[in-house]
């Protein structure tokens, strides 16, 4: 090929990188959005999100396009391949966050229709954390730094830990009083998809690694292969 | 025949990795002009290598040097050693009609003689007295279908080699070289002359010699080396860059300047 139509290839691969990383802001801003429907009992916030998520699955369509026609007309090779590869699974990811962020709020409406309830500081902390994990696991993801993709992923334990205080927290409000218990299931609900962004940042994270390193160290696959 | 040939009918698809063609710290140049450094590499019997590498990398000069085709450049030289099924290639005992018998060549333009079909293909057999005479008919035919040529041409064995397409003509080349029942068949850019269906059947060819040869083939399509090697071999300023899988030089190649190259990001 010639370097003229290399370097068109090249602009089309910065062109994808772009794009996921405006599609990652828009899923961590409506993760953002919904927490603060559910702190803020804000129901129009809620309804904003619900309505956003259109634009996050139209973008995952629009990449994941546009990586299947370069991958056709393109036919990459070693990293650009990779990336491309990796492009289509993590906008796959971040759609699944949009749609995270979409139940977050359904439960947020659903929780400001039965009396108040404290929503605990760990649900806060969590979403602050997941949060945090999805914009750094891209930054690592544009800079092609490896190192801070793997601390991402070690950061997931931490998500995982907060879920099951949040869990048995909840589960002692529901005993003491019945009466929590609508509210009380929603935010172990809002919980759990907290919990599993935190898991798509960690896809996300094991990504990046293939794409910089060009080895899968998914299902510990790392340790395996060191044995 | 050699014991390799021997083991190679009595006992197909054995696990053992046997090596076909070695070289070892092999250098060449031509007069004070080094073109190759310190190669070391070696290739599995019944696998198909591609070698890569911008033009003016060594890779050709690689090629030719395994079947001693520079020996006529003048002020030529070498260091180190290649073997082919274990034969010493530059060793002064070495006979070259024995050593070009066993490495058989396909050029980048087809190159038939101004012979029939059948007097191409019957050519090496019968100059190297390989069968009786009266067997190279079966031989020719032999030779042709492993080409995947016979269907092609059965009913015109005694017209002119000249007469067939570019695509039928490589394969001719292919059949020519098979007659010689060779270990190693070398290859040098034989598609890029080709239209993509001829260049189709060429790459199928190599799949299914693949069973009984140890092929070689240097190639700028890169595609074409992914889909048709086992193992890749990348050259850059005549040395050996990296040698691996054809699945990781081409996924995750472990050297820098290999994944520039692949990637077109070269220079």
């Amino acid at each position: 090929m010639s370097q003229e139509g290399h370097r068109h290839f090249h602009d089309e691969l910065s062109q994808v990188k772009v794009r996921l990383l405006t599609m990652s802001g828009e899923a961590e801003a409506a993760v953002q959005v919904a927490i603060e429907a559910l702190l803020e009992r804000d129901a129009d916030k809620a309804r904003q999100v619900i309505a956003g998520d259109s634009v996050i699955d139209a973008m995952e369509v629009e990449i994941e396009e546009k990586c299947l026609n370069l991958l056709a007309l393109q036919q990459p090779m070693a990293k650009d391949l990779r990336l491309l590869v990796s492009a289509i699974k993590i906008s796959n990811d971040l759609e699944r966050v949009g749609d995270h962020a979409v139940n977050i709020a359904q439960s947020a409406e659903r929780i400001m229709q039965s009396r108040p309830i404290t929503p605990e500081p760990e649900i806060v902390e969590m979403a602050r954390v997941a949060r945090e994990m999805l914009s750094d696991v891209l930054e690592a993801f544009v800079r092609g730094d490896s190192a801070s993709a793997r601390e991402v992923c070690l950061r997931d334990d931490k998500v995982d830990a907060l879920n099951r205080s949040v869990f048995r927290i909840l589960l002692t409000h529901m005993m003491e009083d019945p009466h929590s218990i609508g509210a009380a299931m929603g935010l172990l609900l809002v919980s759990r998809n907290l919990e599993r962004i935190g898991d798509l940042a960690t896809n996300i994270g094991e990504d990046v690694v293939f794409l910089v390193e060009g080895k899968s160290i998914k299902h510990h696959a790392e340790h395996f292969g060191n044995q | 025949m050699t014991a390799t040939q021997a083991d190679r009918e009595a006992a197909p698809g054995t696990s053992a990795p046997e090596v076909a063609l070695e070289a070892r710290a092999f250098s060449f140049s031509y007069g004070p002009r080094q073109t190759l450094f310190d190669i070391s590499i070696r290739m599995q019997a019944r696998s198909v290598t591609a070698i890569i590498g911008p033009s003016g990398c060594g890779k050709s000069t690689f090629l030719r040097s395994v079947n001693r085709m520079n020996d006529l450049i003048p002020g030529a030289g070498y260091q180190g050693e290649i073997r082919v099924a274990g034969m010493s290639v530059f060793d002064p005992s070495t006979d070259l009609v024995t050593l070009r018998r066993q490495v058989g060549m396909v050029f980048q333009r087809p190159n038939p003689f101004p012979k029939t079909i059948f007097d191409n293909v019957a050519y090496g057999p019968r100059l190297n007295a390989l069968v009786p005479r009266r067997e190279i008919p079966e031989v020719v035919e032999q030779c042709l279908r492993q080409a995947a040529l016979w269907d092609e041409v059965k009913d015109r064995l005694d017209q002119p080699a000249t007469g067939l397409s570019g695509g039928q003509q490589q394969r001719l080349c292919i059949a020519r070289a098979l007659g010689n029942r060779p270990e190693v068949l070398l290859m040098d850019e034989p598609c890029s002359a080709l239209d993509p269906i001829a260049t189709q059947k060429i790459e199928e060819l190599i799949f299914e010699l693949k069973q009984q040869y140890t092929i070689v083939i240097v190639t700028h399509n890169m595609q074409q080396a992914a889909r048709v090697s086992n193992m890749t071999g990348f050259f850059d300023a005549g040395r050996l860059i990296e040698f691996d899988a054809t699945t990781q030089i081409f996924t995750a190649p472990k050297h820098e300047r290999t994944e520039a190259y692949i990637t077109g990001r070269f220079g």
